[in-house]
């Protein structure tokens, strides 16, 4: 068993523990962040105003998730909340590469033509692995990410339960949906190792008790994701190339560079604000 | 009077939801303690959903009421990531506050079923249907009622299980 760490003072005492959680932390939030943002492009531009109301809630909830984490590494002197979600710039970002990527061509102001079966696909399987990762978190060494893994699996429940009503019935019907909804499982399926894969920190988040092992946390998030696609027509997979692309380490593509640059346009007018 | 611990309660009794006028934050089950060390007030706090934007409404309203207090020098309000806030720490009061303003108090959430039954906070009928699992605010859904056939709103119910 390795050492369980209940506060920030007691974390801050060793230094390579403090790296392995930051470097966690940052990966945590930077996903949350990233796609809160590309979610929140969705208002006023969703299928029906239902769906407006709801997708709305759910990219709030996730903003929400990413303020935590970012407080928490406020709290491990990472620096200020708000400037680690607005100012560190791109090759800083440790968020898979999956979430940062534009919702479709054009932009929310101009032309916006944006995927909603990538949407939906996007958010569902993120979700699930999400979850996925919040139980592991609930026995991560850190207390207060314990903590506050608990919270964030309390209201993921409403999210998972919201895309499964989409992802179902897409999937089950012919015609356009089909071809689309295959194209998006198969985009997000080229992402897929990225999002679950630890990258190059695997052995300091494993041997510090921050994740379990690489492995059986891939395993786990697998067979969740293999048991939504059992629900369905089956669509093949197997052919899928995996992006080379490693999020984690820095690696990002131009949609991200775009997505920040609208994210701290407002921030940037005044950094000394209280928000 | 009673003591100066009894006023803080007393005075937190009277602060209210911003998006639910008829809920205190105490009958929300959101005030978790009250510190008090000379003149100096603690109020923790917790958050119901985490990106709630009435958190720091709600922070400023306990400020405000509790520096009105004699005896108060300086009031600060923190928001506790343990225990964490779930829907069955709402009072009896609450609930029926709740219904007052057309919310359906949180029902039982049944984790293996994946549903729960709300009634409807007029009619109390359980002939009621999901329009969306989301609402107005990140702790609402909207529910219609099919035998009085009005619209309402329900709490989610939040559990840590």
């Amino acid at each position: 068993m390795s050492q369980v760490f209940e506060t920030a003072e007691a974390a801050l005492e060793s230094p390579s523990y403090t790296e392995a959680l930051h470097e966690l932390l940052f990966r945590l939030a930077d996903d949350d962040f990233l796609l809160a943002y590309r979610g929140s492009e969705w208002l006023g531009l969703a299928p029906h105003i239902e769906e407006d109301v709801a997708f709305s809630s759910i990219s709030q909830d996730t903003m929400g998730h990413a303020a935590m984490y970012y407080e928490l590494l406020e709290e491990l002197r990472a620096g200020r909340a708000d400037d680690l979600a607005h100012l560190r710039p791109a090759s800083e970002r440790k968020n898979s590469c999956l979430v940062e990527l534009a919702n479709g061509t054009g932009t929310y102001l101009e032309n916006p033509h944006y995927d909603w079966a990538f949407a939906v696909v996007r958010h569902f399987f993120y979700d699930l692995y999400k979850m996925e990762l919040c139980k592991v978190l609930q026995k991560t060494s850190y207390t207060p990410l314990q903590q506050v893994a608990r919270k964030v699996a309390s209201e993921q429940v409403f999210h998972l339960m919201h895309w499964r009503v989409w992802f179902r019935p897409l999937m089950k019907v012919d015609g356009e949906a089909k071809t689309r909804m295959t194209a998006a499982l198969q985009r997000f399926w080229s992402y897929s190792d990225e999002l679950v894969s630890y990258g190059s920190q695997e052995v300091e988040l494993v041997t510090h008790g921050l994740l379990p092992a690489q492995e059986e946390f891939k395993r786990s998030v697998l067979a969740v994701w293999e048991s939504e696609l059992t629900a369905v027509p089956q669509v093949s997979l197997e052919e899928v190339q995996k992006v080379t692309l490693d999020g984690r380490r820095g690696q990002h593509t131009e949609d991200l560079e775009s997505a920040l640059c609208t994210l701290r346009s407002v921030y940037e007018t005044d950094p000394q604000t209280v928000w | 009077m009673g003591t100066l611990d009894e006023q803080i309660w007393e005075t937190l009794s009277h602060v209210a939801d911003p998006e639910m006028k008829e809920v205190s934050v105490v009958d929300l089950g959101m005030i978790e303690k009250v510190d008090v060390q000379g003149s100096r007030v603690v109020v923790c706090a917790l958050p119901t959903f985490m990106g709630c934007p009435a958190l720091e409404i709600i922070e400023r309203d306990i400020t405000k009421a509790i520096s009105s207090l004699t005896g108060v020098d300086a009031v600060s309000v923190k928001f506790l990531r343990d225990p964490a806030w779930t829907t069955n720490r709402i009072t009896d009061k609450g609930r029926e506050a709740l219904k007052r303003m057309g919310i359906a108090p949180p029902p039982v959430f049944e984790e293996e079923a994946g549903m729960w039954q709300v009634n409807c906070p007029y009619c109390e009928s359980p002939f009621t249907t999901m329009e969306n699992l989301f609402g107005p605010t990140a702790c609402r859904s909207i529910l219609y009622c099919k035998a009085c056939r009005n619209p309402f709103e329900a709490m989610k119910p939040v559990s840590t299980l």
